[in-house]
């Protein structure tokens, strides 16, 4: 019982994605979860509950929304065409976009709620003896929170590797491009080839048990707050 | 240009407003002294520029704030002691110390971190997580922190209010160290009157935001009116130094401006070292004739400067100069009657007690 060479492709390409995804998230996230864990702004709430939309939407609103926006008509789209990279839509950077977003919250939340507890007072010391911001944030910050920032992308590649919903929607089903593990599944279900979908299926079963394992053991070990 | 510091703060932050217009001197502790909620910390904080106030602030000629500049924190020249611990957690104490000495205002030589290692007798706790460390440790560890990131301007705030009392008594002699070691002007804040008598060179009272007597510790304290309730704490401190060591009855006799000198229980100092001698109103009393049949041992010729009430209104408080160190005398308003005191009159004073801080 080996997997196919199809199946070995989409889970290649799954792990791509969310590799991709999750280096992607961290680089936005931060920035957004350090402006969220500090403003006073009347945007805060706004803001805040845009980044969660994806928490609670269908992942088919999601992810028929990006169609529009991302296709031949949709403002994204008539951008990425104008910049002569063509429409995202059913391409592997369509699924990037796509992702990025819908594992949104599961990024900014750990990294905001860590920057929460730290409160200010680590970011004054640091400055009272003379560290600039970034200094500040690469060698105070950033150490002092890792844990969050650890759980972050923990559940960023793990979110991103289970998404189904809008992948279907904006990446279709396109061998090497964008049919990942979970889409893969489906086709095996839908074909009645059992034994393929559940290789694959425990697979992600077992996949996610050892990232959730690993994360709550983390967790104890720094003794940390909860994050999740 | 002055070397002082020159502070010019408004701020208003709804129910508590922030008024200031002061300058401090550029040597010695300065103390900012008030109650809690008297903008004391806030105003450090401006000072920091971890607060942003409109107004102006100089420093030793520096702009560090006016109309349009703001100079961020970590562009001034000062280092800050919190009032609880700020060591970083993810770093063992020598990493915190490493931490300000990489990004110092000056070169750190090895001889003087290890001084100011020794200094605050903390050589043991250097391996060890900011966890692993007694209250008392970690601020030990602080200070040095600050004072090796090399400031112009040292600010405190409160560095004692976390701890019990003796904790406070381990590291209260380390700041005494600190103030002959370093030629560092200090800024400190506290609500403590025995660390204002122990450490201020110069005082700030604070009240409401205000800044509401501000001068030398002697001038400010022995102010008749001096604007916040001190009740038995109200008195003055002087300073001076060590004469001679009565062995036989374990006495002291501390000589002070002006040629006059009191005995004291012995302290353990050896003769000629300078010494602060608290002087607490009510251990103050005064009598028109040397009393030779009198328990107390001090008598002083005095001269009567002012007459005023206390707080309590069957209370009066007497401000005499002996020489010219002015000293309080709390009595009750119907002695004060009875003794007729008049300013300019002269007399005598007697201490029953004093305390070396």
């Amino acid at each position: 019982m080996a997997l196919s060479a199809a199946d070995l492709t989409a889970v290649w390409l799954t792990l791509k994605l969310a590799t991709i995804v999750t280096l992607l998230l961290l680089l936005i996230a931060t920035p957004i979860a350090w402006w969220l864990a500090n403003t006073h702004s009347r945007a805060k709430g706004p803001v805040s509950a845009v980044v969660a939309l994806p928490l609670v939407l269908p992942p088919s609103v999601l992810g028929f929304y990006l169609l529009l926006a991302l296709g031949p008509n949709g403002p994204v789209g008539q951008l990425t065409t104008a910049l002569g990279i063509g429409t995202l839509p059913f391409t592997f950077a369509g699924l990037v976009v796509a992702s990025v977003i819908y594992s949104l919250p599961f990024v900014v939340q750990p990294i905001q709620n860590a920057l929460e507890a730290l409160g200010k007072r680590p970011r004054e010391v640091a400055a009272t003896l003379g560290a600039g911001p970034w200094d500040t944030f690469f060698n105070v910050i950033l150490p002092l929170a890792r844990p969050g920032f650890y759980t972050a992308a923990v559940l960023g590649f793990a979110h991103t590797v289970g998404e189904f919903g809008v992948v279907l929607m904006i990446g279709g089903n396109i061998p090497g491009a964008t049919r990942v593990i979970s889409v893969q599944i489906y086709d095996h279900v839908e074909a009645l080839e059992y034994t393929e979908a559940h290789i694959l299926s425990i697979g992600m079963v077992v996949f996610s048990f050892i990232v959730l394992m690993l994360l709550y053991g983390f967790r104890r070990q720094q003794g940390g707050r909860k994050l999740l | 240009m002055t070397q002082d510091l020159h502070a010019r703060f408004a701020l208003d932050h709804g129910s508590f407003r922030l008024q200031v217009d002061l300058t401090l001197p550029a040597r010695g502790v300065s103390v900012l002294f008030g109650h809690s909620g008297s903008g004391k910390t806030t105003l450090l904080r401006c000072i920091a520029g971890l607060e942003k106030a409109h107004g102006e602030l100089t420093f030793a000629g520096d702009v560090w704030q006016d109309s349009r500049h703001f100079v961020p924190t970590w562009r001034r020249s000062l280092s800050y002691v919190f009032q609880e611990s700020s060591l970083f957690d993810h770093l063992t104490a020598a990493g915190n110390l490493q931490f300000a000495i990489r990004r110092s205002r000056a070169r750190v030589e090895k001889k003087e971190s290890d001084d100011i290692i020794g200094l605050l007798g903390i050589g043991h706790t250097l391996h060890k997580l900011p966890h692993q460390l007694s209250g008392g440790e970690r601020q030990r560890v602080a200070i040095a922190r600050a004072l090796l990131s090399k400031p112009r301007l040292l600010l405190m705030d409160e560095p004692l209010a976390s701890l019990d009392e003796q904790r406070k008594q381990e590291i209260l002699p380390y700041l005494e160290e600190l103030k002959s070691h370093f030629d560092l002007p200090i800024i400190y804040v506290t609500h403590s009157p025995a660390e204002v008598a122990r450490l201020a060179d110069y005082l700030v009272a604070m009240k409401d935001g205000q800044a509401v007597a501000s001068g030398t510790l002697n001038d400010t304290l022995s102010r008749m009116d001096f604007p916040l309730r001190l009740g038995e704490d109200a008195g003055v401190v002087i300073e001076g130094t060590v004469m001679e060591k009565d062995s036989r009855w374990h006495l002291d006799r501390i000589g002070f401006n002006g040629g006059q000198s009191i005995w004291l229980r012995d302290s353990g100092h050896a003769c000629g070292t300078a010494v602060r001698v608290r002087i607490l109103a009510r251990d103050v009393s005064l009598a028109l004739n040397p009393a030779e049949d009198s328990s107390i041992q001090n008598h002083l010729p005095a001269r009567v400067s002012a007459v005023g009430s206390d707080e309590h209104p069957g209370l009066a408080l007497v401000k005499v100069m002996v020489g010219d160190t002015p000293l309080l005398a709390r009595m009750t308003q119907r002695s004060a009657e009875r003794l007729q005191l008049t300013p300019g009159q002269t007399l005598w004073v007697q201490v029953k007690s004093a305390a070396l801080v």
